[in-house]
């Protein structure tokens, strides 16, 4: 991964509370688990900005190793990776991600 | 661009030999795969290395051969 990709990522890191690398937009997912992560936090009318990793090839690879994570979606919670679809889903259901929205100071629908 | 079933397990088996490993082709496809693993190697680690350790064993598949592999983790 170049320099000026790291930068872009770590941008969209550093200026977003919530921030999800997905394909597609959170209006117009173009993948199933992506479309499930940016449910989830629609549901819980969590402000959150999606980057649509389709629009960039070198952040679609990047933030995979960036991450150290093969998969998309990723969620990043105030600079703090927490997981993928998998993951989120879990902690959506068994009341973690709320209780990370709360430690982190992040406002959701309660 | 698919992957066999047998050839999934294979792989975690290899890295987790203590692992149980429930495995569903989920659209038929050899493309939409879920895995529930259970290890005691997953004992005292976070969700995210838990799922890191499933990735690893695939070596490099993940994403590329294998398109979709929804992964459950469980502690033994």
């Amino acid at each position: 991964m170049d320099d000026q990709t790291k930068n872009i990522i770590q941008n969209h890191i550093d200026n977003n509370e919530v921030c999800l690398f997905m394909k597609g937009t959170p209006d117009a997912p173009q993948c199933g688990f992506s479309m499930a992560v940016s449910n989830m936090l629609k549901i819980l009318e969590v402000n959150f900005n999606g980057i649509n990793v389709l629009e960039d090839q070198s952040i679609r690879e990047g933030i995979k190793t960036f991450s150290d994570w093969p998969t998309i979606p990723q969620l990043y919670i105030k600079k703090e990776f927490i997981g993928g679809c998998d993951i989120i889903k879990e902690m959506y259901e068994n009341g973690e991600l709320k209780k990370i929205f709360d430690e982190k100071g992040i406002n959701y629908k309660k | 661009m698919a992957m066999d079933l047998k050839e999934i397990e294979k792989y975690i088996k290899e890295a987790m030999p203590d692992a149980s490993i429930e495995i569903q082709d989920l659209a038929g496809d050899g493309n939409h795969y879920s895995a529930t693993v259970t290890s005691s190697q997953f004992a005292g680690k976070s969700k995210i290395e838990q799922h890191k350790m499933v990735y690893n064993s695939l070596k490099g598949k993940m994403g590329n051969e294998l398109h979709a592999l929804a992964i459950k983790t469980k502690e033994q």
